[in-house]
C-alpha cells in the first residue's frame, strides 16, 4: 500500500464522487487563478472560508489535514517574520535600525490567506480523489500522454518500491541494527538506497519484458469511465460566475 | 506424430562470466503440459525467456509455429502466440486499473477498442474474476493478482502456455482454483515449478534442467500404503470431535510394486 495516510475515510456515495473528477481540476484551477489575482483582505478571508466549508463538506479528516497545513505554516510564518522588514513603506514600528512597514504586513498576510486557501482547496478537490482517477482526468484532460503515464506507473509501482524499502529495513532491523550516527550507519544507509536502485532498475527490466511479452509497440491505452453530465457544466459555469464576480468586487472595492 | 509448436535445438546461453544453458534440445507438441523442474539458479527462468525471444541465445536454433525465429520482428509474432506467465504478478501488472490491464495486450494485437474489452471482460468472467475489472491492480491481494495476471495473458489468446513458478506465494485455497482453470485450459504448457502437487495433477510429461542440459524426466507413481501420524492443528479446549490417547501412530509406509 502506498506510504501515505490517506486525507479521508473510506467513502461510498460523498456527494463529491457525483461530479466528474475533470470539473472537480478545472473548479480548482479557476479557484486558484482567482486567489491568486486578489488583492483585498477580506475577500481573500472570503476564499479562505470557502476552502474550510469545503474541507469540511468533503469530509477531509482533521489530523492529516492539520499535518499537511503545518508545513505550510511553518514557511508561511517565515514570510510573516520576513515580509514586513523587506517591504518598503510606512513605518509601523521600528527595531533599532529595522524598520517593519504597514504594506510588507499586509502583503504577508495577503500571501497566507491564499496560500492557505488555496491549499485547502486543493486538497478536498484534487487530494480526495483517487491518483489513479485523477490520472484518468488529467489525460482526458488533454495533459501530455507521456507525463500522465509516467504517473500513473508511479502511482502503480511506488507500493512495491515502499514493500521493497520496508523488506530491507525490517532485514536490516532483525539483525540488529540501530541508526546511529557513525561511519556504519552512513554505509548501511548507502546500500540500503543503492540495492534499492539496483532492484528497481531490474524490476523496471522485468517489467519492460513483461510488457514486449504482451506485444507492447511504444503505445500505452487509457480507458475512462468518466462522464461529463449537464450538472457538470452547470456547476462549472456556477463556479466561473463566482470567479467573475470576485473580480469585479476587486476592482470595485 | 504432430509437428512441435516449439523446437529448441541445441541452444545454449551465457550470463556474464558463466554458462547457464549449454546445449539444450526440445520440443512442446501441441496438447503437452511439461513440467520444467531444475535446482535454484538451473536457468529454468532464462529459458522460458529465450523461447519468446527476451534473451539472444548465444548458439543454437529457436524454430516455433513451424518457422526458425532469429530476429525482434520473428519474435514478435511468438510473443503474441505464446503467452508467458511471469514469477512475479507485480512485474506483469503495470496499468492502473485491472480492465485497462486485460485490454492492453488485445490493443497491440489491433483489435478495437470495444473488441478489446469484450475479449477482457469474457476472459475475467471465466475466471471468475469480473468483479474486479474495475479495481486498481496495486491493491490486489497476492492470488488475485496472479489470477489477473494470468487473465492479462489468457486475453491475447495464446496457443500456448509459459508458466514461470504459478503457484509460488498463493495458499491452498487460491492455488487450488488455479489448478482448476489451468487444468480446463486447452492450450499446450511448459511450466516452471517446485509445486509437487501442481507437476502431479497438471503434467503429462517432465523434464529436467541440470548442468545446463535438459534431460527428460520419468514420472512415475506407485501405489503407497501408508499409515502415518499427520499434524493436526485445532484450537486447544475445543471439542474437535476426536479423542487423543496418549500413543501417536507410528509412521509406516512400504511401496508395493505392481
Amino acid at each position: 500500500m502506498l506510504p501515505l495516510p490517506t486525507l479521508t475515510q473510506e467513502r461510498e456515495n460523498h456527494w463529491l464522487d457525483r461530479f466528474d473528477p475533470r470539473l472537480r481540476l478545472l473548479c480548482a484551477l479557476l479557484f486558484a487563478l482567482t486567489t491568486v489575482s486578489l488583492q483585498q483582505i477580506p475577500l481573500l478571508l472570503g476564499c479562505l472560508l470557502t476552502g474550510l466549508l469545503l474541507a469540511w463538506q468533503s469530509g477531509l479528516r482533521a489530523g492529516p489535514l492539520a499535518r499537511r497545513l503545518l508545513l505550510l505554516e511553518s514557511l508561511m510564518l517565515l514570510l510573516l517574520l520576513t515580509l514586513p522588514f523587506t517591504v518598503a513603506g510606512e513605518t509601523w514600528f521600528s527595531i533599532g535600525p529595522l524598520n517593519a512597514s504597514g504594506e510588507g504586513l499586509q502583503r504577508a498576510l495577503q500571501i497566507l490567506l491564499r496560500a492557505n486557501a488555496i491549499v485547502l482547496v486543493l486538497l478536498s478537490l484534487v487530494g480526495t480523489l483517487e491518483p489513479v482517477t485523477l490520472g484518468h482526468a488529467l489525460g482526458q484532460l488533454g495533459m501530455p500522454r507521456k507525463l500522465v503515464h509516467l504517473f500513473l506507473l508511479s502511482v502503480r509501482y511506488i507500493g512495491v518500491l515502499f514493500q521493497e524499502y520496508r523488506r530491507l529495513r525490517m532485514a536490516m532491523r532483525a539483525r540488529a541494527f540501530v541508526a546511529g550516527s557513525n561511519r556504519h550507519t552512513w554505509r548501511s544507509f548507502g546500500w540500503l538506497l543503492g540495492m534499492l536502485l539496483v532492484r528497481s532498475l531490474e524490476r523496471s527490466q522485468r517489467v519492460l519484458r513483461a510488457m514486449k511479452c504482451r506485444g507492447f509497440h511504444d503505445r500505452l491505452y487509457l480507458l475512462s469511465e468518466n462522464r461529463w453530465h449537464s450538472r457538470d457544466s452547470l456547476t462549472l459555469l456556477l463556479v466561473a460566475l463566482g470567479c467573475t464576480y470576485l473580480l469585479i468586487l476587486e476592482r470595485t472595492l | 506424430m504432430n509437428s512441435p509448436l516449439i523446437q529448441l535445438q541445441d541452444l545454449t546461453f551465457d550470463h556474464p562470466g558463466q554458462p547457464v544453458l549449454k546445449g539444450v534440445d526440445f520440443a512442446l507438441h501441441p496438447g503437452e503440459r511439461v513440467a520444467l523442474l531444475g535446482g535454484n539458479g538451473a536457468g529454468k527462468s532464462t529459458l522460458l525467456q529465450l523461447m519468446v525471444g527476451l534473451y539472444r541465445p548465444g548458439r543454437g536454433r529457436i524454430s516455433a509455429f513451424g518457422r526458425e525465429r532469429q530476429n525482434e520482428n520473428d519474435f514478435r509474432e511468438v510473443r503474441a502466440r505464446a503467452g508467458l506467465l511471469f514469477q512475479d504478478a507485480d512485474d506483469q501488472l503495470f496499468c492502473p486499473t485491472v480492465l485497462e490491464d486485460v485490454v492492453f495486450g488485445p490493443l497491440n494485437l489491433g483489435h478495437s477498442e470495444g473488441e478489446a474489452r469484450s475479449i477482457a471482460l469474457r476472459v475475467l468472467e471465466t475466471l471468475g474474476l469480473s468483479r474486479h475489472a474495475g479495481r486498481v491492480t496495486h491493491k490486489l491481494s497476492g492470488g488475485e493478482k496472479r489470477m489477473v495476471a494470468l487473465a492479462t495473458v489468457l486475453a491475447m489468446e495464446p496457443e500456448v502456455l509459459l508458466m514461470d513458478e504459478p503457484t509460488t506465494g498463493l495458499d491452498e485455497q487460491a492455488e487450488q482454483r488455479l489448478l482448476e482453470h489451468l487444468e480446463a485450459l486447452p492450450q499446450a504448457m511448459l511450466f516452471v515449478s517446485h509445486d509437487r502437487r501442481l507437476v502431479e495433477r497438471l503434467a503429462t510429461r517432465a523434464v529436467l534442467l541440470t548442468d545446463g542440459v535438459l534431460v527428460e524426466g520419468i514420472m512415475h507413481r506407485h501405489p503407497h500404503v501408508h499409515t502415518h501420524s499427520h499434524l493436526h492443528v485445532h484450537a486447544a479446549g475445543l471439542d474437535a470431535g476426536h479423542e487423543h490417547d496418549e500413543q501417536t501412530p507410528r509412521h509406516r509406509h512400504s511401496h508395493e510394486e505392481i
